[in-house]
């Protein structure tokens, strides 16, 4: 008995992506199975952010394909928001607002039940101090919320900038069964940290002034040549 | 160099498909309902928007006041320094309408929510009709006290119709301007710039419609061509605003 090949949840064929005259991104081809881990490594500046947020929909694409979950962007992405889980440098959260009334925003905008955002809270960490203008919190915490946010609406494929950014090792250990490999959830992760990077990654891009300079499983990749990247 | 390919475990496919089913987002009303209970929350936390109109509409009539060096004005002259203050005081809100989504990132927020942008529209239109109705109690009894001659309440009827009508084409025209300027880094100037040019048909469509009320023998009503006027305006640039906002929002 046969069953139909699923389509991979990233495929990016010559995709370039400019701001003004500069190349972001080129030339970048990849494809990234289901439930699998993409580890991007690279300076500040090569374009992981921007290779993100074209994935999250939130760029267009200048040159290239990019299919996503199936779906081809830009001209389906709306098939994609809502099963895309995105955290980026910025929590996206409003600073007026305690981490439980942004969390009952999103809860809103993504048809989520309110229970899950208590729940979630619990899970984070927060609960206790969910109630508290987000601008008081400790950047860690902002962190703890953000991914809250991110995973709120329990997306297909997890985009994280950096996640573990401001975050201490209690609150990385909390947060990883929400977006760490235990997630089982396809995820692409930009990282600078090429110990615990490769430690997740099932395959590994390297970019370098936007341009791939490093597209491997990660069994064949070493930490030296993550850390060449960045000489 | 040649792209990797990373096939996907049996497995994996399956839990994605079964625990995550494709979403279907959230009706329009329910999305603006959010929206605008979020833009509510956010201005009684800072305050930044309503009382900074109020106090700049109440320091213009102490200006005048004092500049024309007279008791009172009435007929097309109280008419005209009420609307002109009042769009001024407007454009102080339009300014800061989309601030702290561009700053705190909330646009990516609701750009990644299955979601129909023109939700947006709505609640930030819905958010700024509600700064000008708080502007507007306060700042036309104040307006009545200090610089109108006759009494203000007869007009009342006459004049709610045209705050209405000339509230909601500000609304509508402010969001619009106030999307377009916050992508900009001169965000403070182009927004002005921007707003006045559209406001002055809202300017001219108020004040005439004003005009009768606000004289001493006044009419009652206030001019129904001008009312209309406004209508159509306000029908106009719903529209424009209606097909152009998605479009404002995309990268």
């Amino acid at each position: 008995m046969s069953f139909p090949a699923e389509p991979a949840a990233l495929e990016c064929t010559g995709l370039v992506r400019r701001y003004g005259e500069r190349e972001a991104l080129s030339g970048v081809d990849l494809t990234l199975g289901r439930g699998r881990t993409l580890v991007v490594f690279g300076p500040n500046g090569a374009g992981k952010t921007t290779l993100l947020r074209v994935l999250a929909t939130l760029l267009r694409p200048h040159a290239g394909t990019v299919r996503v979950l199936g779906s081809t962007i830009p001209e389906e992405d709306w098939a994609v928001r809502g099963r895309v889980g995105f955290v980026a440098h910025e929590p996206l959260l409003y600073r007026e607002l305690t981490a439980r009334e942004n969390l009952r925003f999103h809860a809103r905008l993504h048809a989520v039940g309110e229970e899950r955002v208590g729940e979630l809270l619990d899970v984070v960490g927060l609960a206790r101090r969910a109630d508290e203008p987000l601008r008081t919190l400790s950047r860690g915490m902002v962190q703890r919320a953000a991914v809250a946010r991110a995973v709120l609406h329990e997306p297909e494929l997890l985009l994280l900038d950096e996640p573990y950014a401001n975050l201490d090792p209690a609150g990385i250990e909390l947060l990883a069964p929400l977006i760490g490999a235990e997630s089982e959830r396809t995820r692409v992760v930009c990282s600078h940290d090429p110990g615990g990077g490769l430690g997740e990654a099932d395959l590994v891009l390297g970019l370098r002034g936007g341009r791939p300079a490093l597209l491997a499983e990660a069994g064949a990749v070493s930490a030296e040549e993550i850390a060449e990247l960045y000489r | 160099m040649s792209a990797a390919t990373d096939t996907s475990p049996a497995s994996a496919v399956a839990r994605d498909a079964g625990a995550h089913p494709r979403r279907e987002g959230t009706g329009l009303w329910t999305t603006v309902r959010a929206l605008l209970r979020k833009e509510l929350l956010v201005e009684l936390r800072t305050l930044e928007s309503v009382p900074g109109m109020s106090l700049f509409a109440l320091s213009t009539f102490v200006v005048f006041h004092f500049a024309l060096n007279r008791g009172s004005v009435e007929g097309d002259l109280a008419a005209g320094i009420l609307w002109v203050t009042l769009l001024f005081a407007a454009i102080l809100g339009v300014n800061r309408l989309f601030v702290a989504d561009a700053e705190q990132g909330g646009f990516d927020g609701f750009l990644l929510a299955p979601v129909d942008r023109s939700a947006m529209l709505f609640a930030k239109a819905l958010t700024l009709l509600a700064y000008l109705v708080v502007l507007e109690l306060i700042a036309v009894p104040a307006f009545s006290i200090l610089l109108l001659g006759p009494p203000i309440g007869p007009a009342l009827g006459g004049l709610v119709a045209t705050l209405a009508l000339a509230d909601i084409g500000v609304a509508v025209i402010g969001t619009l301007v106030g999307a377009l300027a916050v992508q900009t880094r001169a965000r403070d100037l182009l927004g002005p710039l921007l707003a006045l040019p559209l406001f002055v048909p809202i300017v001219i469509g108020a004040a005439r419609a004003t005009e009768p009320l606000l004289v001493g023998a006044h009419t009652g009503t206030p001019g129904a061509r001008w009312l209309a006027t406004l209508g159509v305006y306000d029908l106009l640039f719903g529209l424009i605003a209606y097909a152009l906002f998605d479009f404002l929002l995309e990268d």
